[in-house]
This record gives structure tokens, sequence and C-alpha cells, in this order.
């Protein structure tokens, strides 16, 4: 057994004691929620990894595609909205749609108009043009239909699905929208790459907000099913108040295990066969990658888009545990820079080191908050002694310690463990390297 | 006329207070990137802790009863960007300064910059709790009414007395930065750093002493930026959070590592995002009876809700079209 996976299993079971120790210390049905939304979490890791850890892209927008999924499971697996269906909501809907086509198609014919000879600049305010003609010709058609669906109906409910379909749609459609922005932005360098995805997930985030015809905005859509029976369903049952939560918790916790058990497994296989070499010598020197007749484009667009599918299945799988779908309720800190957290400290390019990076980051981000709300009220009690006034607002203070105790994390992690705690591991050929 | 008038309140001195704040925060941002290259993030945050810091001092000016002809915010503010100066050279000590020694790449000082945003957050969250405060809770904020004798106009042209002064303060500071730049010995070091830091250090540039000098100069200048947009609108932990994209924007569209280009850019920015939101009916009303009728009430490019894509927009845009800014940026 090589040092590296020792140090890996030390770290595993270390993490395990450490989950025990807050089951101990805080209550069971607390401890297990943390352990579903860590597993989550880890998912979404495991995302940003392949993405950054495989393919050096910087996706600073993980907070839209996290809602995007989100948004997807919220809309597969609602039940369905009788009073939507039986108005005009969808036919007009059916008019967006048939906008839409036609400004697409518009935008397609100002693309190829070279071939008919109108090229250099007529060519570009053209196409110009194009996209402001087809931008109105939508315009007049979305106004009027949310303003009548959010009117009659509030919003188009949901497809009644079951929510493991909502997860594999959170999945697809994040696939979708990881294509289209992968296709405009995936040709800039690490620092503009990194600012057009927050600005992509501060849009995709305003859309998601204020398109109450669909998603029904701030108003918030719940409750979310889960793909288990809830709390509520074992109470029912006969099960006292505690038990329940603990057992389907529990089996909520099992479903999302077998998922990020199963995606670790594929993404392994795939990282250590000669794909993931294909991506990691794309990411150390893309030139020489080009130069060996790798497509690097198209290949970096496939990482994105599968780096994204991971990150919506995780949106999904939080949104459905949480049972809410609440727009509003989604930050940058919370949901972007949290990850990007999780995977440098687990270590960027491995992929245990990044789900590692996940449960661990996730149980100091939950915890930081009573650790410091004992420590206030300690610091609070002893300055007291001096005469000093009591700190004031301490709940709501510790509750922003958090922020600072994540900064604080990486810090210290790029300054002393820059390769994270669990590195990624580089497979050289023995005869020709022997100091592995 | 009115309709003018409406327009002017609007968009010109709207772009303008919005512009300046975007202007004075790119600049740092484009003078780090061009000296140290790296995208600065925590540009936001180190913008809302000087805010904080110019509002501290107010307190402190106003609990020991001085008062003067400006509003107070702007009388201590060069105390506050000395403050915020020192400051953002703390936090380069403390945070970058060591990763720059052991060789790392720009990245890894980007997911740093990242880390110090997180804790300046935290912090002032600790300290301020996240209610949202203003700067004009014991003074009142004056308003100029100008009102146009010719053209039958009724409605006047209004401006706070904070805008007038940020305008004002926002030229004083980039002819100062203008000057600094083309006259000055440390000017003349940061460009010839920013154009090729190994030729600099060679031709006998103190190199960590022009580091210096550009965190002191985005500290203050972001110091500045903060205050006045706490001053225009009010003061919160997230205030600059938000504008971090804009402020981006305004940078790369007039290209990374370019003072001047930044400048443009922020006005740029700003005057595009309180042009798309404005409801361009207004100015069709006085031909009322000659418009078809179908054409509707709102005629703003971008709903209110949407303006932050504005900037996105055109960044994307001027990337694609052309990466290296309106002037030619300074290439990683």
């Amino acid at each position: 057994m090589s040092s590296a996976i020792k140090r890996a299993v030390f770290l595993y079971f270390a993490l395990f004691i450490l989950i025990i120790g807050v089951g101990v210390v805080m209550e069971v049905p607390f401890t297990v929620r943390l352990c579903v939304e860590a597993a989550a979490y880890s998912l979404i890791a495991l995302g940003l990894n392949i993405q950054w850890g495989y393919g050096g892209l910087f996706n600073f927008g993980i907070m839209g595609f996290i809602m995007i999924g989100g948004f997807a499971v919220a809309f597969t697996s609602m039940p369905i909205n009788m009073e939507f269906w039986n108005s005009d909501g969808p036919l007009m809907l059916l008019k967006v749609i048939i906008a839409a086509i036609i400004g697409a198609m518009l935008i397609i014919g100002a693309n190829k108009l070279p071939m008919i000879g109108i090229k250099g600049k007529l060519h570009k305010i053209m196409q110009i043009l194009a996209w402001f003609i087809a931008y109105i010709i939508f315009r007049t058609q979305i106004d009027p239909a949310a303003d009548y669906i959010e009117k009659t109906s509030t919003y188009v409910g949901g497809l009644g699905l079951p929510v493991i379909i909502g997860w594999a749609f959170g999945g697809i459609l994040a696939a979708g929208v990881a294509y289209i922005i992968g296709k405009i932005c995936l040709g800039l360098r690490t620092d503009y790459l990194a600012i057009a995805t927050i600005g992509v997930s501060e849009i995709i985030r305003a859309l998601i907000k204020n398109m109450d015809w669909l998603t029904k905005g701030t108003l918030t859509v719940s409750p979310v099913p889960w793909p288990v029976p809830n709390p509520q369903a074992f109470q029912a049952m006969g099960v006292g108040i505690d038990a329940s939560f603990i057992v389907a918790r529990a089996s909520f916790l099992a479903v999302v295990l077998v998922v990020l058990l199963g995606a670790l497994f594929l993404i392994q296989r795939a990282y250590s066969g000669p794909w993931g070499r294909m991506m990691r010598s794309i990411r150390d020197n893309h030139i020489a990658a080009a130069s060996m007749g790798k497509n690097v484009k198209s290949r970096q667009l496939e990482i994105f888009i599968f780096g994204s599918v991971l990150i919506g299945i995780g949106g999904a799988i939080l949104t459905s545990f949480a049972q809410i779908f609440d727009p509003g309720g989604y930050q940058p800190i919370n949901h972007t820079f949290i990850i990007w957290v999780m995977v440098i400290v687990g270590g960027a390019g491995n992929n245990f080191g990044a789900v590692f990076g996940g449960i661990f980051i996730y149980i100091i981000w939950i915890l930081s908050e009573p650790v410091s709300q004992a420590l206030f009220i300690n610091i609070s009690a002893f300055s007291e002694g001096f005469g000093f006034s009591a700190i004031p607002e301490i709940e709501s203070r510790a509750l922003q310690m958090r922020v600072f105790v994540l900064g604080l994390v990486i810090t210290i992690a790029l300054r002393f463990a820059p390769k994270g705690l669990i590195p990624e591991v580089m497979h050289q050929q023995k005869d020709e390297v022997k100091n592995e | 006329m009115n309709e003018l008038i409406f327009f002017f309140n609007k968009v010109i001195i709207s772009g303008m207070v919005l512009g300046s704040i975007y202007a004075l925060g790119a600049i740092g941002i484009t003078l780090i990137f061009g000296i140290l290259r790296f995208a600065h993030f925590a540009h936001g945050d180190m913008m809302t802790m000087g805010a904080f810091i110019t509002f501290i001092l107010v307190a402190i000016a106003t609990s020991l009863g001085l008062s003067g002809p400006l509003p107070m915010g702007f009388m201590v503010l060069p105390i506050a960007m000395v403050i915020a100066a020192f400051f953002a050279l703390g936090i380069d000590k403390g945070f970058y300064a060591p990763l720059r020694a052991r060789g790392a790449k720009p990245v890894t000082l980007l997911i740093a910059s990242i880390g110090v945003t997180l804790m300046i957050q935290g912090l002032i969250r600790l300290f301020f709790g996240t209610k949202t405060r203003t700067f004009f809770a014991d003074e009142p904020k004056v308003i100029y009414r100008i009102d146009i004798p010719f053209f039958d106009a009724t409605r006047p042209i209004s401006i706070t007395e904070p805008q007038i002064l940020m305008i004002l303060v926002t030229l004083v500071a980039v002819l100062a930065l203008h000057f600094f730049l083309t006259k000055s010995k440390f000017g003349k070091a940061m460009r010839a750093m920013a154009d090729n830091a190994d030729l600099a250090q060679v031709s006998g540039i103190n190199t960590k002493l022009v580091i210096k000098v550009t965190w002191v100069i985005a500290g203050a200048l972001a110091c500045m930026a903060g205050t006045m947009l706490a001053l225009d609108v009010t003061l919160k932990p997230d205030l600059a959070f938000n504008i971090v994209l804009p402020i981006f924007a305004a940078a790369i569209v007039g290209g990374l590592g370019h003072a001047y280009g930044a400048i443009a850019g922020g006005f740029l920015v700003g005057f595009a995002e309180t042009m798309a939101v404005f409801n361009w009916a207004v100015l069709l009303r006085p031909f009322k009876e000659n418009l078809p009728l179908w054409l509707p009430n709102d005629l703003s490019l971008v709903p209110t809700e949407y303006k932050l894509t504005v900037a996105f927009v055109i960044l994307v845009i001027v990337l694609l079209i052309r990466p290296t800014g309106i002037f030619k940026g300074a290439s990683t």
C-alpha cells in the first residue's frame, strides 16, 4: 500500500470518527440531515473536480447549475397544475415557442449570409440586427403570456413525475445549459472564463427568480416530494417523531449514497483510462495536446458538460431534500465558493479528495455556527466578568462566522497544502521514475 | 421638454454616477492585473470594507460634534482612503505575498483572492451585522433642483449633493492618476512593469516597491468607490459583492491592465446599464398622436430585474469581437 493511499484511508477514517462525534454531541436526526446534504455537496464537488481537476476549466458559475437542477426537480416532480392546463396558458406558451423558433431561424439565417455573398461589416450588422429582431419577436409573445399565466394560475405547475426522473432531468437540463455556455465561453482564458461563468450564473439566478410564471419566483415552490417516504409518511404509520426523521433521512441518505458512489465509480474508471490521461494532458499543456491531434475545444466542452451534469443532479438532490425550491435562497458564497473550497482543500484532480473535501468542508461550514456561538457566549461571559458589556446579537453573529471560517480554511490550505489533503496521484512508468 | 429632462435625470446623471463608481473600481482591478497578473476578486469586498471604514470615521466625527460644509462622508474620505490603503498592504503581505514568494501560478492567487473575499465579508458581517445602514441618518441629503426657464419645462433637473461631489471627486482622482502615471517616477515604473515585469526588474526598477504602490492606489480607490456607492444608495455588507461583475466587465472592456481603458470601460458599462433599463417610450410621448397604436407603453430594452445582464452581454460581445478590449490590454 503506497503512502498516498494510507493517507487517504486515514483521513476517511478520521472523517468517520468526526461524523460519529457530531452524532454523539448533536442530535442524531441533525447528523443524518448533515450527512445527506454533505453527500449531495460531494456530488457537486465531484462535478467541479471533473471541470477544474481534470480539465483545468475555471467554472465560477456553479450556483447557476445548482439552481437549474433545483428548478428541474421542482418542475418534474410537483403535481400537475390543472388550472394552468385548462386555461389559455398552454396555447400562449406554444406561441412563445413558435416565436423562439422564428427568432432562432432568423439568427441562423443571418449567420449563413456569407453563403450568398454578404460578408464583412455588412454581415456583422445583419447578425446584430437579426438578434435584435429575434429578441423583440420573443418579447412580444413572452410578456403577455407570462402576465396571463401569473394572473390565472400563478405558475405552470409540475409534471407529476417520479423524483428520480426529476434528478435525471436536473442533470440533462444542466448539460443543455452547459453546452450553450460552453460554446460561447470556453474559448476564453482562465480569468476571463471565471468572470464569464460568474456572469452566467447571475443571469440564471435573475431569470429563475423573476420568471414567476415558470418557477413561481420568490414565492417558492413547496413541498417538493422525496424519492423515499418522508418523515410525515412514517409518522402517519405510527413511528415516533424522532425515529421517523432518522429512518426517513437515512433511507434518503442511502439513495444519495448510491448515486454518489455510482458517479464516483464511473468517474474513477474514466479517469484511469485513456480518456482521463488525455484530459490531464489537455489541462497541463493544451498546445502540446492539440499538436498530438486532440481536439482541445470539443474535449473541453465535453468535460464542462459532464461536470455540469453532476452539479445539476446534486442541486436537484439538495432541493428535493429541502422540500422547497426557493430561488431567493441561492447565494454565490453558499453555492459557488464553498464548492471551490471543497475541491481545493480536498485535492483537485483526485476524486476521493473531492468527495472527502465535500463532506469535510460541509461539516465545518455547518458546525462553525454552533461552535462560534459557544465561543462567543464564553467570551461574552468572560469579558462581562471584567466589567465590559456583553456581546450583542450573538446568534446572528455566530451565523456569519461561517463565511469567515470558510475564507480562513481556503487561505490556510493554499498556503500549507496547496495540492489539497488528498493530492492528485500521478501514475508514471515505474522504470522511468523510481521515486514513486 | 419634460421628457428630455426626465431622460437627463434618469440616464445622464445616473449613468455618470454609476460610471464614476465602476471606473474607480475598475482602475484598481486593472492595475493589479497589470502588475500582478491575476484577477483580484476581493476588490468588491475591499470597496465594501472602505465604505465601512468611512462609516466608522463618520460616526466618530459626528460623536465629536464635528461638522463641515460638505456631507461628513466626503470630509473623512481622505483619512479613510489612507486606512484602506494600509489594509490593502496588509492583505497583500498576509495572503498574496507568501504565495508569490513560493512562485504560485496566477490561478492560485485568484483562488486566494476568493478566500480573502470570504474573510472580509465574514468579518464585516460579524462586526456590523447584516442590516442596511445609511450615511444620512443624522444629516439631510441635499437635493438640488435646477429649473429650466425656457421651453416651457415644468420638471426640474434634480441632482443630489453627493452625486455632484462624486462626479467631481472622480474627475480629480482620474486626473491625479493620469499625472501620477505619466509624470512621476513610480508611475513610469508601474507602466514599465505592467509592460514587461522581467525587463523592468533588470532595468533596476524596485518591483517590490512598485507592487506596494499598486496596492496603495488600488486600496485607496476601492475605498473611494465603495464610499461613493454607499453614499449614493445604502451601506450593507454585500454592497459591492454584486457589482464585482460590472467592474470586471468595465476593466475587460477597457483592456485588462490599461488604466485609461478601465475609466472608459467604467463609464461605458455605467451608461449602457442605465440606458438599457430606461423606458424609451417616455421620449416618444410628445408625438403620441402620430404613433401607431400597437406600440407598447414599455419600451425599455431589458426589465430592471435583469440590469445585471447588461454588463455581462457587453463583456461577452467585447470578448468575442475584440478579446483585448477597446484599448489593447496586457496579455497573460
